[in-house]
């Protein structure tokens, strides 16, 4: 494996998908970094940088500060900058020469947390794996440190939707439409994790009957609320009319009775691939076949910690794995920056994702929530 | 569709009067902020500058991100690839396979043979005591027919020897190969952007008959090798001289430097010694002198004393630009700046010491996150940075110092703030454009 790519794009990594997943919660994120995450982040991976204030910073970690082990230029400066900011919590995140020093990124925390009396998380990302990993895990922790755990479950229909990230779904309002989804579906919406929700709303997680997992970067945090509240999850972006009548099912049977089973779509002779993260690749293949009858493989570009892929679908993180799935496949739905490796045969059908292409097709990323089209 | 999440506080003030600043670091270092203006050229845009060049970054995902897209919005895509450095390739030992591997199986796949590879390797390879000269050995003698130079994308070594910048500025000449000089040549190097024809310093060399060279000119690589053909390599950026001299010693032509200043004597100074060097006749500028006082009576007669604020990534002097302004009865305010540059000191000590009430202000110090006005504000900005903390559409659009030169640069500053004090701009839009003036797409 050479782990190359000619000519196509990289997806965001996971040091910024702790800070996507956390933007909006009046924390403060520090990359543990040299230089450029910042801009990389804020320019490309970022589309509230500029409306919304958020505190996300690097640690500008310089050649000798990372041989002599100096960890405590980091810790000084990060409790300066709280005691002047007063964040509702601090994450330190990781990046490639943190990982290879050995940094430790829960020792780090806990003596920013003894300092600053403020709630400090250490998350290991390592800046070589994608955005869903970080994200995931950012989820994982704000769902371990700040879910109540003396909430009752309500006694209506409730849910939690996880993974709304703009990596996955862009500042387009589809966090609004899948929120409404749920309402429509009869479920009250505890919290958003983690577009249009407050810290203080995501801490009421934990009463929720049900939890929908629209994307991979939210599947951290469903295990942790299984595991700590027993609160089942459904796993879907709810995309087309006839797969969120699936799901709307699949929810309601979770909220009832505790199981999580989802009748699945998998048609054999897939003629078309969908190219991108899991869950929202997932849904819209289950949308088409489910609409139009016809075959669809997921191409999952990400990491996978799930178990709703099918036998034809494939893990494919570089680009000559796409290559070798393509196999039969005379349609590719994928973010533009993919169409050059395409041979002129193949049909493409472009679905930009801030995750791959970042900023330059923000303008053309649809809804797919509320438009969901032939 | 967008709200601010957090309560506005009441926020102490993150600036200081030039009064109280020290030489060379005003501020104490600590987290760092990235403020939305993006116009500055990265090492992608500059490594671009070499025609038919292709680029291969070897890093991992979190640095591969900003560099694959800067080429993306700059539709550069065919000329760049990438080798995903993963955390097995830390553990197993095999980072130099990585590269070596990964760029041959790219350049066997790339649609037409490149005639030179840009390979960028990163902080990890710094860091695990990579072989470089094996890498690159083997490449070469792989691949004979293409020219390879050694980039860096290891910003944790800007504190230590070259900085990234001058580094980059460095490699951009690294593939000229020798051939027999003329006395009649000349290139200009280690510029993003190219010079502008109006500069004293094009005016002295077409006086002088002789044939410039400058990469932000060239079309083909065959036109790029013909700088080697150079006796002299001027350079006019301060971040360019480590490159000039480098070159010098590997060609032997002359490297001289003559740098960018908004100090009539500094500019007649550093001609003058152009034509020294180059034993060229340099033109009587006194007339552009006496237009420079003219620019300067009919911008003032028009801006008066509206608040003035400049940032550092308008051009490499800052404080010798307000200085400028000041000494002519402007209002500048603010200097916005995150460290003062050697050749900016003698600037900054005059305002130190006849304008101690000047604001000083950093960019990336964590608290300037908030700093940024609300709501329009009515200033006057010089730079990309200052238009952004300050909220105005009211804005000279220049990075770099745009090509300008000499009295040149006076004279082009000036007229350029005319027009951005008469006409607003798109200012949240034209700031986030990267690389200004490297056909960004965004």
């Amino acid at each position: 494996m050479r782990q190359t790519a000619r000519i196509i794009s990289t997806y965001s990594a996971d040091t910024f998908g702790v800070c996507s997943a956390l933007f909006e919660l009046g924390g403060m994120v520090v990359m543990h970094d040299a230089s450029g995450c910042n801009s990389t982040y804020t320019t490309h991976d970022e589309p509230r940088w500029y409306d919304m204030d958020s505190m996300i910073y690097i640690s500008g970690l310089s050649e000798m500060e990372a041989i002599m082990g100096d960890d405590e230029k980091l810790i000084g400066d990060i409790v300066a900058a709280a005691e002047e900011l007063h964040p509702n919590f601090i994450a330190v995140a990781g990046t490639p020469i943190p990982t290879m020093t050995g940094f430790d990124f829960s020792a780090v925390a806990e003596l920013i947390e003894e300092r600053t009396r403020i709630p400090a998380f250490g998350f290991a990302s390592t800046g070589m794996n994608t955005y869903v990993y970080g994200a995931s895990m950012a989820f994982a922790g704000i769902a371990r440190r700040f879910v109540k755990k003396d909430m009752e479950k309500t006694t209506h229909l409730s849910a939690n939707i996880l993974g709304v990230t703009p990596l996955d779904f862009s500042v387009n309002g589809s966090e609004k439409a899948i929120e409404d989804f749920m309402k429509n579906a009869g479920f009250e919406v505890i919290s958003r994790w983690a577009m249009g929700s407050t810290l203080g709303e995501m801490e009421k997680a934990g009463c929720a009957s049900v939890n929908l997992v629209v994307s991979e970067t939210g599947l951290g945090a469903a295990k942790v609320l299984k595991e700590q509240f027993g609160t089942p999850y459904v796993v879907g972006t709810p995309i087309g009319s006839a797969y969120q009548s699936v799901l709307r099912q699949a929810l309601l049977d979770a909220a009832q009775t505790g199981k999580y089973e989802q009748k699945t779509s998998d048609l054999p002779e897939s003629q078309i691939a969908v190219i991108g993260e899991g869950i929202t690749s997932f849904s819209l293949a289950q949308a088409i076949e489910l609409e139009y009858g016809k075959g669809v493989k997921v191409l999952c570009a990400a990491e996978y910690a799930g178990d709703y892929l099918r036998k034809k679908d494939c893990l494919t993180p570089d680009e000559e794995d796409i290559m070798e799935a393509l196999d039969g496949i005379e349609v590719v739905i994928a973010d533009p920056l993919y169409r050059p490796i395409f041979p002129e045969h193949i049909r493409f059908i472009a679905l930009p994702s801030e995750s791959f292409s970042g900023r330059i097709y923000r303008n053309e990323i649809p809804n797919l929530i509320l438009r969901f089209e032939k | 569709m967008l709200t601010k999440v957090n309560e506005p506080m009441e926020r102490k003030l993150e600036g200081i009067r030039i009064a109280d600043a020290d030489f060379p670091a005003p501020f104490v270092s600590g987290l760092e902020y990235a403020a939305p203006a993006r116009g500055t050229w990265n090492i992608v845009h500059t490594g671009m500058l070499i025609p038919e060049a292709h680029e291969i970054f070897v890093c991992a995902a979190s640095c591969l991100r900003g560099v694959v897209l800067t080429a993306a919005e700059m539709h550069a895509e065919d000329r760049f690839s990438t080798v995903a450095v993963r955390e097995h390739n830390l553990l197993d030992g095999d980072m130099e396979d990585l590269v070596i591997e990964g760029v041959s199986d790219i350049i066997e796949k790339l649609p037409k043979r490149p005639p030179a590879v840009l390979v960028y390797t990163s902080c990890v390879h710094h860091f695990a005591g990579c072989d470089l000269d094996m890498i690159y050995g083997e490449l070469r003698s792989r691949f004979p027919d293409i020219d390879f130079t050694d980039c860096y994308m290891n910003p944790i070594m800007r504190k230590s020897g070259l900085t990234p910048d001058q580094l980059m500025r460095s490699r951009l000449y690294t593939l000229l190969k020798e051939r027999e000089r003329r006395a009649d040549a000349v290139a200009i190097i280690g510029n993003d952007l190219p010079t502008r024809n109006e500069s004293e310093l094009m005016e002295i060399l077409r006086f002088n008959g002789l044939t410039v060279h400058e990469i932000t000119s060239c079309r083909t690589y065959e036109e790029y090798q013909k700088m080697a053909e150079s006796s002299y390599y001027i350079s006019y950026h301060a971040a360019a001289v480590a490159g000039g001299e480098i070159l010098s010693e590997r060609l032997g032509g002359t490297h001289i430097y003559v740098p960018f200043s908004f100090d009539y004597e500094e500019i007649e100074q550093g001609f003058q010694q152009l034509g020294t060097f180059m034993n060229i006749k340099i033109p009587n500028f006194s007339e552009k002198k006496r237009a420079c006082e003219q620019e300067l009576k009919e911008t003032f007669e028009l801006i008066g004393k509206t608040p003035i604020a400049i940032d550092y990534t308008y051009c490499p002097r800052p404080f010798g630009l307000a200085k400028m302004l000041l000494d002519a009865g402007f209002a500048v305010e603010k200097v916005y700046v995150d460290s003062i540059s050697g050749e900016d000191k003698k600037a900054f000590d005059y305002l130190k010491e006849y304008f101690p009430k000047l604001m000083i202000y950093p960019t990336v110090h964590a608290g300037m996150r908030f700093m940024a006005r609300k709501e329009p504000g009515s200033v006057l900005a010089v730079g990309q940075k200052a238009a952004y903390f300050e909220n105005t559409n009211h804005f000279v659009n220049v990075v770099e110092g745009g090509g300008m030169l000499g009295y040149d640069a006076v004279c082009n500053t000036l007229k350029l703030m005319r027009e951005a004090y008469l006409k607003e701009k798109d200012m949240r839009n034209l700031i986030q454009i990267k690389g200004m003036g490297c056909e960004g797409c965004v």
